[in-house]
């Protein structure tokens, strides 16, 4: 089980690392200027000259996919540290302080549940006006109850061991408790669901830009490129192939490196999905 | 198990109402006048001030707000701003697409991954196990709308068995219908049936340990007997918890894929209303969607309760 976590870990790591070297690398090096336009070579297939070939505009695909990478990871990866920030300290005091607060809190993320992260980019476009911010807003906001839901569940668990109690029979704190012996034992378990919640927080940026929601033009994100490819699906299909491709490998090897981690981290934990 | 139907009850309708006062005050509140909002910056003074009239922007706004969930309680949820007809009537037309598209995904779903898991299950160690599995992964990765153009190109441009989008309405027939919904249903399947797949084949595998399992196959029950008739309604609570759950990711997952698809769904109707700035629809799209989204959270929760008659004797959490 646990050479099968490791190749999983090393395989999604090197998918996740491709795509991330993709983001870095705009922003030394870009064969084009992706803001500009060139009729006279719109949709040209892949060639020597243009890799992946161009767009309805003459833009070049492989030039927009690699900004677009920093787009999506950005986004996704400003909204995962929402999401963990506020998610994982709330999930720690609700199991630490017990009581109504934990009862408000889990409430609190039973209706955020209810609502699915997409209805709140719509709500939060509709009335803000659709932008790369307000779908950080919203994949952020859906993922703190994510993270305050997995703190709070593995902190329940070890505020029963002993050496909590023995930390509070010495006379420490809550906050102190949950700083210092909680919260180093939940990492693991933490470090898992956010890279899993990276791997979905991806797609949904995919998703929110898809349909003009996020990201706006004419900076690229990889969820737009593929809303216009599907227009001349049938004159240039090779513009559908490079973006979905790419999102595909990010979320894939991102999610492949939370299953190894989780196996690596824990055996035991496999059996729960 | 009434006491425990009466504390569900009590938790749906007060996230409804938490849930419809979000909406109604994000929509409400935020930028400025939703009257300017909606007409534009270089709107005339007089349509402004008419508009306000019409939404009714010049009464408190929690008159307001009891007035919008009197009206929805009444089936009223306004008149749209662009089209000039009642929203209600609106989202009724527009449901007759999404509804049957949402049903048979999840329909499609289902099916599919409570035969993948068995057969998972029933080949474990073996190749097939790994292939199931494996196109599980794949599944969990692809973006649905990615799917949903690779499916178009596939099916209507090379094969020529489906149009590539659009839909002729119930008018035209059952079979033309269902024929223009068969590809969105299943491009938004196929990513929910492969996280299904993998929650139910490990619920199997839990169920398949325990004791009266062993018991069934001692007292001779084959292993596929023992694995339909007595691990697997057992495994179904965590699969009804994540079913629960994808309703709501279907649902906002329709949005999507009627947009691929071109679909007239709820989905199309409210990013049209985004563009058009016509806030009153897509405040009652979204609130519909939410009250389904929690509505049938609501219906899992009975539905534990009837799989697990023990979570009805414990207190609601």
């Amino acid at each position: 089980m646990r050479r099968q976590g490791r190749l999983t870990f090393w395989i999604g790591l090197a998918l996740t690392a491709a795509v991330f070297s993709l983001a870095a690398l705009s922003f030394f090096w870009s064969p084009y200027d992706v803001a500009v336009i060139d009729i006279g070579a719109r949709l040209a297939a892949p060639s020597g000259a243009h890799w992946l070939g161009t767009d309805q505009l003459g833009r070049d695909v492989f030039a927009q996919l690699l900004v677009g990478a920093r787009n999506s990871v950005g986004v996704a990866l400003v909204a995962l540290v929402i999401g963990a920030g506020f998610g994982a300290p709330l999930g720690l005091a609700a199991a630490t302080l017990g009581g109504a607060f934990d009862e408000f809190v889990m409430r609190a993320a039973d209706l955020v549940f209810a609502f699915p992260a997409l209805l709140l980019a719509i709500m939060l476009t509709a009335t803000l006006g659709p932008s790369g911010w307000n779908a950080i807003l919203a994949i952020g906001l859906f993922s703190i109850p994510v993270f305050a839901r997995v703190a709070r569940g593995s902190a329940l668990a070890l505020l029963q061991r002993d050496f909590i109690l023995a930390a509070r029979a010495a006379g420490k704190g809550k906050a102190r408790i949950a700083a210092e012996h909680v919260l180093p034992n939940v990492l693991d378990q933490l470090v898992v669901q956010a890279t899993i919640q990276f791997s979905l927080a991806i797609l949904a940026e995919a998703a929110l830009s898809y349909v003009g929601l996020g990201v706006q033009p004419p900076s690229p994100s990889w969820g737009r490129m593929l809303s216009e490819a599907q227009t001349y699906v049938f004159l240039a299909p090779w513009l559908a192939w490079a973006p979905g491709a790419t999102i595909f490998v990010a979320v894939l090897g991102l999610s492949l490196v939370g299953d190894g981690l989780r196996d690596l981290l824990d055996p035991k934990l496999r059996r729960t999905i | 198990m009434s006491g425990y139907f009466v504390g569900r009850l009590a938790a749906l309708v007060g996230t409804l109402l938490v849930a419809s006062a979000i909406v109604f005050f994000a929509m409400d509140t935020l930028p400025g006048d939703p009257a300017t909002f909606m007409l534009g910056l270089s709107a005339d003074p007089q349509s402004v001030a008419a508009l306000r009239a019409e939404l009714g922007l010049d009464q408190p706004l929690l008159a307001r707000y009891l007035d919008w969930l009197a009206g929805m309680a009444h089936g009223d949820f306004g008149v749209s701003y662009t089209y000039r007809v009642p929203v209600a009537e609106l989202m009724l037309e527009r449901a007759s697409v999404s509804i049957p598209l949402a049903i048979a995904a999840l329909f499609l779903s289902t099916l599919l991954a409570l035969g993948a898991a068995l057969f998972a299950v029933s080949h474990r160690g073996k190749p097939g196990e790994t292939v199931v599995l494996a196109a599980a992964q794949i599944g969990v990765a692809i973006p649905s709308f990615w799917l949903a153009i690779l499916l178009v190109y596939f099916f209507a441009n090379t094969l020529h068995w489906f149009s590539a989008g659009g839909f002729p309405g119930w008018d035209a027939g059952l079979w033309p219908a269902l024929r223009s919904l068969f590809l969105p249903a299943v491009a938004l399947a196929l990513p929910q049936a492969a996280v299904l797949t993998r929650v139910t084949r490990a619920a199997l595998l839990e169920t398949l340990h325990e004791d009266y399992v062993r018991t069934a196959r001692a007292k001779g029950a084959s292993r596929w007997i023992a694995l339909t008739r007595h691990a697997l309604p057992n495994a179904m609570i965590p699969v009804l918890t994540i079913l629960g759950l994808q309703f709501t990711f279907l649902l906002a997952g329709a949005v999507i894929i009627e947009n691929a698809f071109y679909l007239p769904g709820l989905g199309r109707l409210v990013l049209q209303a985004i563009a058009q700035r016509d806030l009153i629809v897509v405040r009652g799209v979204v609130m519909l969607l939410v009250f389904a989204a929690i509505l049938v959270t609501f219906i899992v929760d009975l539905l534990y309760a009837w799989a697990d008659p023990r979570l009805s004797r414990r207190a609601p959490a």
